[in-house]
C-alpha cells in the first residue's frame, strides 16, 4: 500500500473510521490471515476489565489487590514488555534482581512473585501456559535498536518510547522506568553464558495471569520491534482481561 | 502465509545474533549520521569535516541534543513540508528556556527571521537566528496536541500514523530528565502564520522546497526538535516531509559582531548572555 509523492513516502492508515494518508513511517502490523486466538480470562472471578492492546502500541491500568490480570498472546510470540508499580506509591516497583534472587532463578514460571525494589511482593504469577517468561531481556528503544542493528533504525518506534508515553500519563517519567518483564518472548542463557532473543515458545491464544498482591499501577508496551524473533517479525494484538473474585457483576469500568 | 520470520533465522543465541549483525549495513530515509562527517545530505558550504551532529529526522519524528554555547544549528527543508517545533533550554538550568512571549515581545517583531533572538524568561539571548531562507515561520500556534491531532486527523497515538507534537516533546524532554511541566510554548520554522488586522491566524504553509535556517547556541543548550505537522496545517492527510539537522562549533554572538548592537533590546540580551557564561567559566 505504499506509494510515492514528488519525495516523500506515504502509506494509507484507517483511523477512526476514515483514510488517513501519512508520511509518518508506521512500524508493520500482522499480515493477513495471522492465526488470532482471543482466549479468555485464566482466573476465576468476574471480568471486570477486557481491553485490546493493538499492535505497537502502550496500555496501563490500576488493579486492585486480589484482582488477577490475564494477558492472552492472541497472535503468538507477541512479547508484551511489562512495568508493575506500587500505586500508591511509584517510588516502588518491579524489581529484576529482587524478584530473581528471591526465588532463585532466572525465568519467571507459575508461582514467580514480582517483588519490588523493597523486597515485597507486587504480583504472584497464577498462571503460565508457556514454558518460560523473560525479564532479563529489558525493553527495546530507538537508541538501543541503534547498538543491536545499525543506526538506520532509529527513527523506528520503541518499547521505551511506549513505556515514557504511557508513565507520562501517570505523572510517571525516564527516572521511573526500569528493566522489565517481556512476557512471551524466549531469552535463553546458554551454558556459555551467551544471552539473546531467540524464537519465542509461545503460540495465538497462549496466556499468562498475574495476581495483585497490593493495588498497582500495570504499565505495558506492545511491542514493535521488528528486527528480532521478539514478536515472530510479525507485530499482532494482546488482550488484557482484568477479574475480580470478589465482584459479582459484569464488566462496568471499562 | 508468508511471513517476515521466515527471511531470518533465529532459533538459538548465536543465530540471532548473526541475523541482528547482518542488518547494519542497511541504510533509512530518515536516521542520525554517525560519525556526522558521514552524512549523505551535507549542505553547500558547510565544513564536513568540523559537523558534531547530522540527521534526517522522519516525519512525525523527533530529535534532541545537547550542545555547546556557539555550536551553529542549520535545519533544512529539502521537500518544503518540513515543519521543525523547536525549544530550547538553557543545558545548565533547565528552568531557563524558550520564552516565546519574550522572543517576539523584545524585539518587536513576531516574525522569526535572520538576527532574530531565541530569548528566555530570564532576559538572555538563547540562539539567534544567524540566516533564514524560508521566511515562513511562526511563534503564535506552538505545536500540536494530542486533543487538536485527534480531532483532525482521527488519533494520535504514539505509535500511530499522526503522533502529536507534544507528544513527541514529552519524549525528547523525557530523554533529559525533563516532563511535561518543562515545556513552554514553542516555536516552528518553514510553515509561516500571519496575523490579519483582525487578529485572524492566516496559514502561509511553506515557502517551498529547499529552504534553510541556521541558529547559533548563545549559551549550552538543550535543543529538542519535532517534526509534525503545524497545528493549522489545512490538509486532512498528515503529510509532513523530512527534517535534516547539521551543526558544527563556532563562536556565540560577541562584540565586533554587526549582530551584537543591532537593536538596543537584543545589545542588552547578548550582555546578560555573556555575563552568565563569564560568570561560569563558559
Amino acid at each position: 500500500m505504499s506509494t510515492t509523492t514528488s519525495t516523500t513516502s506515504t502509506t494509507t492508515h484507517t483511523v477512526a473510521g476514515h483514510a488517513l494518508r501519512t508520511t509518518v513511517p508506521v512500524g508493520a502490523h500482522y499480515v493477513e490471515g495471522s492465526p488470532l486466538e482471543n482466549a479468555g480470562p485464566l482466573a476465576s472471578g468476574t471480568v471486570v476489565l477486557d481491553e485490546t492492546v493493538a499492535p505497537l502500541a502502550p496500555w496501563s491500568a490500576r488493579l486492585l489487590a486480589g484482582q488477577t490480570l490475564t494477558i492472552v498472546d492472541v497472535g503468538g510470540n507477541q512479547s508484551a514488555d511489562f512495568l508493575v508499580y506500587n500505586a500508591h506509591d511509584t517510588d516502588e516497583r518491579y524489581s529484576v534482581p529482587d524478584t530473581l534472587a528471591w526465588q532463585g532463578n532466572a525465568y519467571l514460571r507459575e508461582g514467580s512473585v514480582l517483588r519490588s525494589n523493597l523486597g515485597r511482593p507486587l504480583m504472584t504469577v497464577t498462571g503460565n501456559e508457556i514454558d518460560r517468561q523473560d525479564t532479563i531481556g529489558g525493553a527495546c528503544s530507538k537508541e538501543s535498536n541503534t547498538l543491536r542493528y545499525g543506526f538506520h533504525t532509529e527513527h523506528q518506534h520503541g518499547c521505551r518510547e511506549n513505556f515514557l508515553a504511557e508513565a507520562a500519563r501517570h505523572g510517571l517519567g525516564a527516572r521511573d522506568l526500569v528493566s522489565n518483564i517481556n512476557w512471551f518472548m524466549n531469552v535463553p542463557v546458554e551454558p556459555d553464558g551467551a544471552l539473546g532473543i531467540v524464537d519465542g515458545m509461545s503460540a495465538p491464544g497462549k496466556r499468562v495471569a498475574i495476581r495483585a498482591e497490593m493495588d498497582v499501577l500495570v504499565i505495558v508496551s506492545n511491542c514493535p520491534q521488528m528486527n528480532n524473533p521478539c514478536n515472530d517479525f510479525n507485530c499482532t494484538p494482546l488482550r488484557m482481561l482484568v477479574t475480580d473474585p470478589l465482584r459479582e457483576t459484569g464488566p462496568d469500568n471499562a | 502465509m508468508t511471513s517476515i520470520a521466515d527471511d531470518h533465522q533465529t532459533d538459538s543465541v548465536l543465530a540471532a545474533r548473526a541475523d541482528a549483525r547482518a542488518q547494519a549495513e542497511r541504510t533509512s530515509e530518515y536516521m542520525p549520521y554517525r560519525p556526522a562527517s558521514s552524512s549523505p545530505v551535507v549542505p553547500e558550504g558547510v565544513d564536513r569535516d568540523a559537523l558534531v551532529w547530522a540527521e534526517t529526522v522522519a516525519p512525525g519524528g523527533y530529535t534532541h541534543k545537547v550542545i555547546a554555547r556557539g555550536t551553529r544549528l542549520r535545519l533544512d527543508d529539502p521537500t518544503g513540508s518540513a515543519c521543525a517545533h523547536v525549544v530550547v533550554f538553557n543545558a545548565l538550568e533547565t528552568n531557563e528556556r524558550l520564552n516565546v512571549a519574550d522572543t517576539i515581545k523584545i524585539p518587536w517583531q513576531a516574525y522569526l527571521g535572520a538576527g532574530h533572538p531565541l530569548l528566555s524568561g530570564d532576559g538572555r539571548a538563547l540562539a539567534t537566528i544567524t540566516a533564514d531562507t524560508s521566511g515562513h515561520h511562526d511563534t503564535f500556534c506552538g505545536t500540536s496536541s494530542d486533543e487538536s491531532t485527534t480531532a483532525k486527523y482521527g488519533s494520535a497515538a504514539p505509535e500511530g500514523p499522526s503522533p502529536s507534537g507534544r507528544s513527541r516533546f514529552l519524549l525528547a524532554a523525557a530523554k533529559h530528565g525533563l516532563t511535561g511541566r518543562d515545556l513552554p510554548p514553542s516555536v516552528s520554522f518553514f510553515q509561516g502564520v500571519r496575523v490579519e488586522p483582525d487578529g485572524a491566524l492566516t496559514f502561509l504553509g511553506s515557502a517551498g522546497a529547499g529552504t534553510h535556517v541556521e541558529l547559533v547556541a548563545e549559551l549550552p543548550l538543550i535543543v529538542l526538535i519535532v517534526n509534525v505537522p503545524h497545528p493549522l496545517d489545512p490538509a486532512d492527510d498528515y503529510l509532513v516531509g523530512p527534517l535534516t539537522v547539521h551543526a558544527w562549533p563556532g563562536e556565540p554572538t560577541l562584540p565586533g559582531d554587526p549582530q551584537f548592537t543591532a537593536t538596543p533590546e537584543v545589545n542588552r540580551a547578548y550582555l546578560n548572555s555573556i555575563d552568565y557564561a563569564e560568570a561560569r567559566a563558559l
